[in-house]
Protein backbone atom coordinates (compact mmCIF):
# COMPACT_ATOMS: atom_id res chain seq x y z
CA UNK A 1 0.00 0.00 0.00
CA UNK A 2 2.76 2.39 1.02
CA UNK A 3 4.64 1.55 -2.14
CA UNK A 4 1.75 2.93 -4.22
CA UNK A 5 1.65 6.15 -2.22
CA UNK A 6 5.38 6.71 -2.49
CA UNK A 7 5.30 5.93 -6.21
CA UNK A 8 2.53 8.48 -6.72
CA UNK A 9 4.46 11.04 -4.70
CA UNK A 10 7.57 10.34 -6.78
CA UNK A 11 5.62 10.80 -10.03
CA UNK A 12 4.31 14.16 -8.88
CA UNK A 13 7.57 15.20 -7.24
CA UNK A 14 9.81 14.87 -10.29
CA UNK A 15 7.56 17.08 -12.38
CA UNK A 16 6.83 19.56 -9.62
CA UNK A 17 10.47 19.93 -8.69
CA UNK A 18 12.02 19.97 -12.18
CA UNK A 19 11.33 23.66 -13.05
CA UNK A 20 12.66 24.72 -9.66
CA UNK A 21 15.91 22.79 -10.20
CA UNK A 22 16.38 24.34 -13.65
CA UNK A 23 15.46 27.79 -12.37
CA UNK A 24 17.85 27.43 -9.45
CA UNK A 25 20.75 26.49 -11.75
CA UNK A 26 19.96 29.47 -13.99
CA UNK A 27 19.76 31.77 -10.99
CA UNK A 28 23.13 30.66 -9.59
CA UNK A 29 24.69 31.01 -13.04
CA UNK A 30 23.31 34.52 -13.39
CA UNK A 31 24.70 35.46 -9.99
CA UNK A 32 28.10 34.02 -10.86
CA UNK A 33 28.12 36.01 -14.08
CA UNK A 34 27.36 39.19 -12.17
CA UNK A 35 23.76 39.46 -13.32
CA UNK A 36 20.77 39.83 -11.04
CA UNK A 37 19.02 36.83 -12.59
CA UNK A 38 15.37 35.80 -12.65
CA UNK A 39 13.96 34.21 -9.50
CA UNK A 40 14.45 30.43 -9.26
CA UNK A 41 10.69 29.88 -9.72
CA UNK A 42 10.66 31.76 -13.03
CA UNK A 43 10.41 28.49 -15.09
CA UNK A 44 6.98 27.82 -13.51
CA UNK A 45 5.78 31.17 -14.82
CA UNK A 46 7.36 30.47 -18.21
CA UNK A 47 5.62 27.12 -18.51
CA UNK A 48 2.31 28.63 -17.41
CA UNK A 49 2.64 31.42 -19.95
CA UNK A 50 3.50 28.98 -22.75
CA UNK A 51 0.51 26.82 -21.89
CA UNK A 52 -1.78 29.86 -22.26
CA UNK A 53 -0.44 30.68 -25.70
CA UNK A 54 -1.67 29.43 -29.02
CA UNK A 55 0.43 26.71 -30.66
CA UNK A 56 1.53 27.68 -34.15
CA UNK A 57 2.32 24.75 -36.44
CA UNK A 58 4.10 25.01 -39.79
CA UNK A 59 2.18 24.07 -42.95
CA UNK A 60 4.67 21.39 -43.82
CA UNK A 61 4.41 19.72 -40.40
CA UNK A 62 2.97 16.21 -40.16
CA UNK A 63 1.40 14.44 -37.17
CA UNK A 64 4.91 13.56 -35.98
CA UNK A 65 5.57 17.20 -35.25
CA UNK A 66 2.42 17.44 -33.14
CA UNK A 67 2.92 14.12 -31.35
CA UNK A 68 6.63 14.53 -30.58
CA UNK A 69 6.36 16.90 -27.59
CA UNK A 70 3.93 14.60 -25.81
CA UNK A 71 5.88 11.42 -26.58
CA UNK A 72 9.13 13.05 -25.49
CA UNK A 73 7.65 14.35 -22.26
CA UNK A 74 5.92 11.06 -21.47
CA UNK A 75 9.05 8.96 -22.02
CA UNK A 76 11.25 11.26 -19.95
CA UNK A 77 8.62 11.45 -17.21
CA UNK A 78 8.32 7.68 -17.10
CA UNK A 79 12.11 7.39 -16.95
CA UNK A 80 12.17 9.86 -14.07
CA UNK A 81 9.53 7.83 -12.22
CA UNK A 82 11.70 4.74 -12.00
CA UNK A 83 14.78 6.44 -10.55
CA UNK A 84 14.50 6.26 -6.78
CA UNK A 85 14.85 9.73 -5.29
CA UNK A 86 13.77 9.56 -1.66
CA UNK A 87 12.73 5.91 -1.18
CA UNK A 88 13.34 2.62 -2.93
CA UNK A 89 10.00 1.31 -1.71
CA UNK A 90 8.02 1.96 -4.89
CA UNK A 91 5.66 -0.08 -7.05
CA UNK A 92 7.74 0.39 -10.19
CA UNK A 93 11.05 -0.31 -8.46
CA UNK A 94 11.20 -4.00 -9.48
CA UNK A 95 10.57 -3.04 -13.11
CA UNK A 96 13.11 -0.25 -13.04
CA UNK A 97 16.45 -1.04 -14.53
CA UNK A 98 19.26 1.10 -15.86
CA UNK A 99 19.14 -0.39 -19.35
CA UNK A 100 15.41 0.33 -19.58
CA UNK A 101 16.17 3.83 -18.40
CA UNK A 102 18.69 4.36 -21.21
CA UNK A 103 16.11 3.04 -23.69
CA UNK A 104 13.35 5.34 -22.42
CA UNK A 105 15.61 8.36 -22.72
CA UNK A 106 16.59 7.24 -26.22
CA UNK A 107 12.91 7.14 -27.22
CA UNK A 108 12.47 10.74 -26.12
CA UNK A 109 15.59 11.82 -27.95
CA UNK A 110 14.59 9.95 -31.11
CA UNK A 111 11.21 11.70 -31.23
CA UNK A 112 12.73 15.12 -30.67
CA UNK A 113 15.15 14.50 -33.52
CA UNK A 114 12.32 13.30 -35.77
CA UNK A 115 10.36 16.44 -35.00
CA UNK A 116 13.41 18.54 -35.74
CA UNK A 117 13.60 17.05 -39.23
CA UNK A 118 9.86 16.92 -39.82
CA UNK A 119 9.26 20.56 -40.69
CA UNK A 120 12.15 20.57 -43.12
CA UNK A 121 13.99 23.66 -41.90
CA UNK A 122 17.75 23.53 -42.16
CA UNK A 123 18.34 24.31 -38.50
CA UNK A 124 16.06 21.50 -37.39
CA UNK A 125 17.97 19.01 -39.53
CA UNK A 126 21.30 20.32 -38.31
CA UNK A 127 20.22 20.09 -34.69
CA UNK A 128 18.86 16.58 -35.20
CA UNK A 129 22.05 15.41 -36.84
CA UNK A 130 24.18 16.81 -34.01
CA UNK A 131 21.87 15.38 -31.37
CA UNK A 132 22.20 11.94 -32.92
CA UNK A 133 25.99 12.35 -33.05
CA UNK A 134 26.05 13.11 -29.33
CA UNK A 135 23.62 10.29 -28.58
CA UNK A 136 25.60 7.73 -30.54
CA UNK A 137 28.65 8.61 -28.43
CA UNK A 138 26.91 9.04 -25.08
CA UNK A 139 24.84 5.87 -25.10
CA UNK A 140 27.75 3.39 -25.26
CA UNK A 141 29.39 5.32 -22.42
CA UNK A 142 26.19 5.13 -20.38
CA UNK A 143 25.90 1.39 -21.00
CA UNK A 144 29.55 0.91 -20.00
CA UNK A 145 28.83 2.70 -16.71
CA UNK A 146 25.81 0.46 -16.23
CA UNK A 147 27.97 -2.61 -16.77
CA UNK A 148 30.61 -1.58 -14.27
CA UNK A 149 27.95 -0.69 -11.69
CA UNK A 150 26.25 -4.01 -12.20
CA UNK A 151 29.57 -5.85 -11.92
CA UNK A 152 30.08 -4.22 -8.53
CA UNK A 153 26.60 -4.77 -7.20
CA UNK A 154 25.38 -7.73 -9.23
CA UNK A 155 22.25 -6.01 -10.51
CA UNK A 156 21.13 -3.32 -12.94
CA UNK A 157 18.13 -2.22 -10.87
CA UNK A 158 18.74 1.16 -9.18
CA UNK A 159 16.77 0.12 -6.09
CA UNK A 160 18.97 -2.92 -5.52
CA UNK A 161 22.16 -0.97 -6.23
CA UNK A 162 21.10 1.46 -3.50
CA UNK A 163 20.45 -1.44 -1.14
CA UNK A 164 23.85 -2.92 -1.97
CA UNK A 165 25.77 0.33 -1.41
CA UNK A 166 23.90 1.07 1.81
CA UNK A 167 24.61 -2.43 3.14
CA UNK A 168 28.24 -1.35 3.61
CA UNK A 169 29.78 -4.19 1.62
CA UNK A 170 31.45 -1.76 -0.71
CA UNK A 171 34.52 0.20 0.37
CA UNK A 172 36.26 3.05 -1.39
CA UNK A 173 36.06 1.56 -4.84
CA UNK A 174 38.13 3.18 -7.60
CA UNK A 175 35.79 1.80 -10.23
CA UNK A 176 32.89 3.68 -8.71
CA UNK A 177 34.86 6.91 -8.82
CA UNK A 178 35.66 6.39 -12.49
CA UNK A 179 32.05 5.49 -13.21
CA UNK A 180 30.95 8.67 -11.44
CA UNK A 181 33.27 10.80 -13.57
CA UNK A 182 32.00 9.12 -16.73
CA UNK A 183 28.41 9.51 -15.57
CA UNK A 184 28.86 13.24 -15.00
CA UNK A 185 30.28 13.61 -18.51
CA UNK A 186 27.37 11.69 -20.02
CA UNK A 187 24.88 13.71 -17.99
CA UNK A 188 26.40 16.97 -19.24
CA UNK A 189 26.15 15.78 -22.84
CA UNK A 190 22.63 14.39 -22.51
CA UNK A 191 21.29 17.54 -20.93
CA UNK A 192 22.92 19.81 -23.46
CA UNK A 193 24.89 21.75 -20.87
CA UNK A 194 28.18 23.58 -21.41
CA UNK A 195 30.73 22.45 -22.71
CA UNK A 196 28.71 20.28 -25.14
CA UNK A 197 25.76 22.55 -25.78
CA UNK A 198 24.63 25.84 -24.35
CA UNK A 199 21.09 25.77 -22.95
CA UNK A 200 20.80 29.55 -23.09
CA UNK A 201 22.08 30.12 -26.60
CA UNK A 202 20.13 31.65 -29.43
CA UNK A 203 22.97 31.70 -31.91
CA UNK A 204 21.95 29.18 -34.54
CA UNK A 205 25.40 27.86 -35.37
CA UNK A 206 26.10 26.68 -31.82
CA UNK A 207 22.70 25.27 -30.99
CA UNK A 208 21.98 21.57 -30.72
CA UNK A 209 18.89 21.00 -28.64
CA UNK A 210 17.51 24.48 -29.19
CA UNK A 211 17.91 24.13 -32.96
CA UNK A 212 15.65 21.07 -33.05
CA UNK A 213 12.83 22.73 -31.16
CA UNK A 214 13.08 26.07 -32.93
CA UNK A 215 9.71 25.62 -34.68
CA UNK A 216 7.72 24.86 -31.54
CA UNK A 217 5.50 27.31 -29.75
CA UNK A 218 2.74 27.40 -27.18
CA UNK A 219 1.82 24.21 -25.37
CA UNK A 220 4.11 22.13 -27.58
CA UNK A 221 7.08 24.22 -26.51
CA UNK A 222 5.94 23.98 -22.90
CA UNK A 223 6.02 20.17 -23.17
CA UNK A 224 9.48 20.19 -24.73
CA UNK A 225 10.82 22.60 -22.13
CA UNK A 226 9.28 20.60 -19.30
CA UNK A 227 10.79 17.43 -20.73
CA UNK A 228 14.27 18.89 -20.71
CA UNK A 229 13.76 20.18 -17.15
CA UNK A 230 12.61 16.74 -16.01
CA UNK A 231 15.60 15.21 -17.76
CA UNK A 232 17.99 17.44 -15.82
CA UNK A 233 16.29 16.51 -12.54
CA UNK A 234 16.40 12.85 -13.57
CA UNK A 235 20.15 12.90 -14.10
CA UNK A 236 20.73 14.76 -10.85
CA UNK A 237 18.58 12.17 -9.09
CA UNK A 238 20.37 9.32 -10.85
CA UNK A 239 23.83 10.54 -9.84
CA UNK A 240 22.69 11.21 -6.29
CA UNK A 241 20.98 7.82 -6.05
CA UNK A 242 23.67 5.65 -7.53
CA UNK A 243 26.77 7.30 -6.12
CA UNK A 244 25.57 8.94 -2.90
CA UNK A 245 22.54 6.92 -1.80
CA UNK A 246 22.85 7.83 1.88
CA UNK A 247 19.57 9.00 3.30
CA UNK A 248 17.31 7.18 0.85
CA UNK A 249 14.60 5.27 2.69
CA UNK A 250 14.65 1.50 2.28
CA UNK A 251 11.53 -0.68 2.25
CA UNK A 252 10.26 -0.86 5.83
CA UNK A 253 11.60 2.54 6.85
CA UNK A 254 8.09 3.96 7.26
CA UNK A 255 6.76 7.42 6.63
CA UNK A 256 9.33 9.19 8.79
CA UNK A 257 12.16 7.56 6.86
CA UNK A 258 10.62 8.58 3.56
CA UNK A 259 10.22 12.17 4.73
CA UNK A 260 13.84 12.23 5.84
CA UNK A 261 14.78 10.81 2.44
CA UNK A 262 12.83 13.61 0.80
CA UNK A 263 14.69 16.30 2.75
CA UNK A 264 18.03 14.63 2.01
CA UNK A 265 17.15 14.41 -1.68
CA UNK A 266 16.30 18.11 -1.79
CA UNK A 267 19.66 18.87 -0.19
CA UNK A 268 21.47 16.68 -2.73
CA UNK A 269 19.66 18.32 -5.66
CA UNK A 270 20.56 21.72 -4.20
CA UNK A 271 24.26 20.78 -3.92
CA UNK A 272 24.50 19.16 -7.36
CA UNK A 273 22.67 22.10 -8.96
CA UNK A 274 25.15 24.53 -7.40
CA UNK A 275 28.09 22.42 -8.58
CA UNK A 276 26.63 22.32 -12.10
CA UNK A 277 26.25 26.09 -12.17
CA UNK A 278 29.83 26.62 -10.99
CA UNK A 279 31.13 24.12 -13.55
CA UNK A 280 29.20 25.71 -16.40
CA UNK A 281 30.37 29.18 -15.49
CA UNK A 282 34.01 28.19 -15.30
CA UNK A 283 34.29 26.43 -18.66
CA UNK A 284 33.96 27.44 -22.31
CA UNK A 285 31.84 25.67 -24.88
CA UNK A 286 33.58 23.02 -26.92
CA UNK A 287 33.84 22.86 -30.69
CA UNK A 288 31.52 20.32 -32.31
CA UNK A 289 34.49 18.33 -33.59
CA UNK A 290 35.72 17.77 -30.05
CA UNK A 291 32.51 16.06 -28.86
CA UNK A 292 33.96 12.73 -29.90
CA UNK A 293 37.01 13.29 -27.69
CA UNK A 294 34.90 14.33 -24.70
CA UNK A 295 32.41 11.49 -24.91
CA UNK A 296 35.08 9.03 -26.01
CA UNK A 297 36.78 10.01 -22.76
CA UNK A 298 33.59 9.10 -20.88
CA UNK A 299 33.46 5.75 -22.66
CA UNK A 300 37.09 5.04 -21.81
CA UNK A 301 36.54 5.97 -18.17
CA UNK A 302 33.69 3.46 -18.10
CA UNK A 303 35.96 0.88 -19.69
CA UNK A 304 38.73 1.60 -17.17
CA UNK A 305 36.21 1.24 -14.35
CA UNK A 306 35.48 -2.28 -15.62
CA UNK A 307 39.19 -3.09 -16.00
CA UNK A 308 39.91 -1.95 -12.44
CA UNK A 309 37.16 -4.19 -11.13
CA UNK A 310 39.01 -7.18 -12.51
CA UNK A 311 42.26 -5.92 -10.97
CA UNK A 312 40.66 -5.62 -7.54
CA UNK A 313 39.26 -9.10 -7.89
CA UNK A 314 42.54 -10.59 -9.09
CA UNK A 315 44.53 -9.10 -6.20
CA UNK B 1 43.49 0.98 10.81
CA UNK B 2 42.60 -2.04 8.75
CA UNK B 3 44.68 -3.48 5.94
CA UNK B 4 41.70 -3.15 3.62
CA UNK B 5 41.36 0.57 4.22
CA UNK B 6 45.04 1.37 3.63
CA UNK B 7 44.89 -0.70 0.47
CA UNK B 8 41.84 1.19 -0.76
CA UNK B 9 43.38 4.60 -0.17
CA UNK B 10 46.59 3.59 -1.96
CA UNK B 11 44.50 2.23 -4.82
CA UNK B 12 42.57 5.50 -4.97
CA UNK B 13 45.66 7.72 -5.04
CA UNK B 14 47.33 5.52 -7.65
CA UNK B 15 44.23 5.63 -9.82
CA UNK B 16 44.13 9.43 -9.46
CA UNK B 17 47.66 9.53 -10.79
CA UNK B 18 46.71 7.26 -13.67
CA UNK B 19 43.73 9.49 -14.46
CA UNK B 20 46.06 12.47 -14.53
CA UNK B 21 48.12 10.48 -17.04
CA UNK B 22 45.04 10.18 -19.22
CA UNK B 23 44.38 13.87 -18.63
CA UNK B 24 47.82 14.61 -20.08
CA UNK B 25 46.94 12.64 -23.19
CA UNK B 26 43.58 14.40 -23.49
CA UNK B 27 44.79 17.99 -23.07
CA UNK B 28 45.88 19.84 -26.15
CA UNK B 29 47.02 23.18 -24.83
CA UNK B 30 50.46 23.61 -23.34
CA UNK B 31 49.34 25.32 -20.14
CA UNK B 32 46.59 22.77 -19.51
CA UNK B 33 49.17 20.01 -19.97
CA UNK B 34 51.46 21.67 -17.45
CA UNK B 35 48.66 22.06 -14.89
CA UNK B 36 47.66 18.43 -15.31
CA UNK B 37 51.27 17.42 -14.84
CA UNK B 38 51.49 19.43 -11.62
CA UNK B 39 48.34 17.67 -10.42
CA UNK B 40 49.88 14.30 -11.21
CA UNK B 41 52.99 15.18 -9.24
CA UNK B 42 50.75 16.25 -6.36
CA UNK B 43 49.06 12.85 -6.46
CA UNK B 44 52.53 11.27 -6.44
CA UNK B 45 53.46 13.23 -3.32
CA UNK B 46 50.22 12.05 -1.68
CA UNK B 47 50.97 8.45 -2.68
CA UNK B 48 54.48 8.65 -1.22
CA UNK B 49 53.22 10.21 2.01
CA UNK B 50 50.54 7.53 2.33
CA UNK B 51 53.07 4.74 1.78
CA UNK B 52 55.32 6.35 4.39
CA UNK B 53 52.41 6.25 6.81
CA UNK B 54 51.41 2.67 5.98
CA UNK B 55 54.91 1.19 5.86
CA UNK B 56 56.12 3.22 8.86
CA UNK B 57 59.04 4.41 6.74
CA UNK B 58 59.83 8.04 7.62
CA UNK B 59 62.26 8.49 4.76
CA UNK B 60 59.37 8.23 2.32
CA UNK B 61 58.11 11.53 3.75
CA UNK B 62 61.28 13.01 2.29
CA UNK B 63 60.32 11.49 -1.05
CA UNK B 64 56.88 13.06 -0.73
CA UNK B 65 58.40 16.44 0.07
CA UNK B 66 60.78 16.18 -2.90
CA UNK B 67 57.91 15.26 -5.21
CA UNK B 68 55.88 18.15 -3.89
CA UNK B 69 58.60 20.79 -4.09
CA UNK B 70 60.40 19.79 -7.27
CA UNK B 71 57.84 18.09 -9.43
CA UNK B 72 54.61 19.73 -8.39
CA UNK B 73 56.03 23.25 -8.02
CA UNK B 74 59.49 23.86 -9.46
CA UNK B 75 59.25 21.96 -12.76
CA UNK B 76 55.76 23.21 -13.76
CA UNK B 77 56.74 26.78 -12.88
CA UNK B 78 59.95 26.52 -14.86
CA UNK B 79 58.11 25.09 -17.86
CA UNK B 80 55.45 27.80 -17.55
CA UNK B 81 58.16 30.42 -17.62
CA UNK B 82 59.85 28.74 -20.59
CA UNK B 83 56.63 28.48 -22.58
CA UNK B 84 55.87 32.13 -21.98
CA UNK B 85 59.41 33.09 -22.85
CA UNK B 86 59.26 31.10 -26.07
CA UNK B 87 55.77 32.36 -26.89
CA UNK B 88 54.26 28.97 -27.78
CA UNK B 89 51.10 28.99 -25.64
CA UNK B 90 48.91 27.90 -28.52
CA UNK B 91 47.27 24.62 -29.47
CA UNK B 92 49.53 21.61 -29.26
CA UNK B 93 49.74 19.59 -32.40
CA UNK B 94 49.37 15.88 -31.94
CA UNK B 95 50.73 13.34 -34.35
CA UNK B 96 47.89 10.95 -33.53
CA UNK B 97 44.30 12.08 -32.88
CA UNK B 98 43.20 12.38 -29.25
CA UNK B 99 40.61 9.62 -29.57
CA UNK B 100 43.12 7.12 -30.90
CA UNK B 101 45.68 8.12 -28.30
CA UNK B 102 43.14 7.46 -25.52
CA UNK B 103 42.24 4.07 -26.99
CA UNK B 104 45.91 3.10 -27.20
CA UNK B 105 46.28 4.37 -23.62
CA UNK B 106 43.52 2.09 -22.34
CA UNK B 107 45.09 -0.81 -24.22
CA UNK B 108 48.42 -0.04 -22.51
CA UNK B 109 46.73 -0.02 -19.09
CA UNK B 110 45.17 -3.39 -19.81
CA UNK B 111 48.55 -4.67 -21.02
CA UNK B 112 50.41 -3.55 -17.91
CA UNK B 113 47.76 -5.06 -15.63
CA UNK B 114 47.91 -8.36 -17.49
CA UNK B 115 51.69 -8.28 -17.31
CA UNK B 116 52.23 -7.24 -13.70
CA UNK B 117 49.59 -9.29 -11.90
CA UNK B 118 50.79 -12.78 -12.93
CA UNK B 119 54.49 -11.88 -12.56
CA UNK B 120 54.22 -10.56 -9.00
CA UNK B 121 51.99 -13.30 -7.60
CA UNK B 122 54.11 -13.60 -4.45
CA UNK B 123 54.11 -9.91 -3.46
CA UNK B 124 51.54 -8.29 -1.17
CA UNK B 125 48.31 -6.92 -2.61
CA UNK B 126 49.35 -3.34 -1.92
CA UNK B 127 52.59 -3.69 -3.88
CA UNK B 128 51.07 -5.53 -6.82
CA UNK B 129 48.32 -3.01 -7.22
CA UNK B 130 50.71 -0.06 -7.10
CA UNK B 131 53.09 -1.76 -9.50
CA UNK B 132 50.32 -2.30 -12.04
CA UNK B 133 49.28 1.36 -11.73
CA UNK B 134 52.87 2.59 -11.88
CA UNK B 135 53.60 0.55 -14.97
CA UNK B 136 50.51 2.05 -16.62
CA UNK B 137 51.65 5.57 -15.75
CA UNK B 138 55.09 4.84 -17.21
CA UNK B 139 53.62 3.48 -20.44
CA UNK B 140 51.25 6.46 -20.73
CA UNK B 141 54.24 8.78 -20.33
CA UNK B 142 56.00 6.96 -23.15
CA UNK B 143 52.86 7.16 -25.27
CA UNK B 144 52.75 10.89 -24.66
CA UNK B 145 56.38 11.20 -25.76
CA UNK B 146 55.73 9.48 -29.07
CA UNK B 147 52.37 11.05 -29.92
CA UNK B 148 53.32 14.68 -29.33
CA UNK B 149 55.29 16.72 -31.77
CA UNK B 150 56.01 19.69 -29.56
CA UNK B 151 59.25 19.48 -27.60
CA UNK B 152 57.72 20.89 -24.39
CA UNK B 153 54.94 18.32 -24.23
CA UNK B 154 57.42 15.58 -24.99
CA UNK B 155 59.41 16.69 -21.99
CA UNK B 156 56.23 16.63 -19.89
CA UNK B 157 55.73 13.06 -21.12
CA UNK B 158 59.21 12.22 -19.89
CA UNK B 159 58.51 13.76 -16.50
CA UNK B 160 55.22 11.86 -16.26
CA UNK B 161 57.10 8.66 -17.01
CA UNK B 162 59.43 9.51 -14.14
CA UNK B 163 56.38 10.05 -11.87
CA UNK B 164 55.37 6.49 -12.64
CA UNK B 165 58.85 5.22 -11.77
CA UNK B 166 58.78 6.96 -8.40
CA UNK B 167 55.32 5.51 -7.73
CA UNK B 168 56.72 2.04 -8.37
CA UNK B 169 59.72 2.82 -6.18
CA UNK B 170 57.74 4.02 -3.16
CA UNK B 171 55.45 1.02 -3.21
CA UNK B 172 58.37 -1.43 -3.19
CA UNK B 173 59.72 -1.73 0.32
CA UNK B 174 63.26 -0.68 1.09
CA UNK B 175 64.26 1.81 -1.54
CA UNK B 176 67.30 3.74 -0.24
CA UNK B 177 66.95 7.46 0.22
CA UNK B 178 70.16 8.20 -1.62
CA UNK B 179 68.73 6.70 -4.82
CA UNK B 180 65.61 8.73 -4.30
CA UNK B 181 67.46 12.02 -3.94
CA UNK B 182 69.77 11.36 -6.85
CA UNK B 183 66.77 10.66 -9.10
CA UNK B 184 65.13 13.88 -7.98
CA UNK B 185 68.23 15.91 -8.72
CA UNK B 186 68.83 14.23 -12.05
CA UNK B 187 65.32 15.28 -13.03
CA UNK B 188 66.19 18.86 -12.18
CA UNK B 189 69.39 18.62 -14.21
CA UNK B 190 67.42 17.12 -17.10
CA UNK B 191 64.99 20.01 -16.78
CA UNK B 192 67.84 22.51 -17.13
CA UNK B 193 69.29 20.68 -20.11
CA UNK B 194 65.88 20.55 -21.78
CA UNK B 195 65.42 24.24 -21.15
CA UNK B 196 68.64 25.11 -22.92
CA UNK B 197 67.80 22.62 -25.63
CA UNK B 198 64.43 24.32 -26.26
CA UNK B 199 66.12 27.63 -26.88
CA UNK B 200 68.59 25.99 -29.23
CA UNK B 201 65.89 24.23 -31.25
CA UNK B 202 63.93 27.40 -31.45
CA UNK B 203 66.86 29.49 -32.51
CA UNK B 204 67.54 27.02 -35.29
CA UNK B 205 64.05 26.33 -36.64
CA UNK B 206 61.81 29.13 -35.28
CA UNK B 207 59.57 26.40 -33.87
CA UNK B 208 59.51 23.70 -31.21
CA UNK B 209 57.96 21.15 -33.53
CA UNK B 210 60.39 18.25 -33.52
CA UNK B 211 59.27 17.22 -37.01
CA UNK B 212 61.76 19.78 -38.28
CA UNK B 213 64.56 17.80 -36.67
CA UNK B 214 63.80 14.78 -38.83
CA UNK B 215 64.70 16.37 -42.13
CA UNK B 216 67.64 18.29 -40.69
CA UNK B 217 70.96 16.86 -41.88
CA UNK B 218 73.33 19.20 -40.15
CA UNK B 219 73.94 21.54 -43.07
CA UNK B 220 74.28 25.22 -42.27
CA UNK B 221 71.63 27.48 -43.65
Amino acid sequence: MNAIVWQALQIVLVVALAPLVTGYVRWVKARLQGRYGAAPWQPYRDLYRLLQKEAVVAHSASWIFRAAPYVTFASVWLAACIVPTFTTNMVLAPAADLIALVALLAVGRFWTALAGMDVGTSFGGLGASREMLIASLAEPAMLMITFSLSLVSGTTAPAQIVAFVLSGNVGIEVSLGLALAAMVMVAIAENGRIPIDNPATHLELTMVHEAMVLEYSGRHLAMIEAASMVRLTLYIALIATLFAPWGIAQPGAGAAGAMLGLVVFLAKAFILGTVLAFFETSIAKMRVFRYADFLGGALLLGLLATIFLYVSEAV
Amino acid sequence: MSQQFSYEIAHLIGATQLMAGFGLLYQRRVFAVLNTFAFQALALAAAAAWQAHVQHAPHLYVTAAIALLFKALAVPFALHWLVEKLGIHRTVETALSIGWTMIVGVALVALSIMLVLPVTAAASALTRESLALAMSVVLLGMLMMITRRNAVTQVVGFMALENGLILAAVSAKGMPLVVEISIAFSVLVAMTVFGIFFFRIRERFDSLDVAYLESYRGDRS
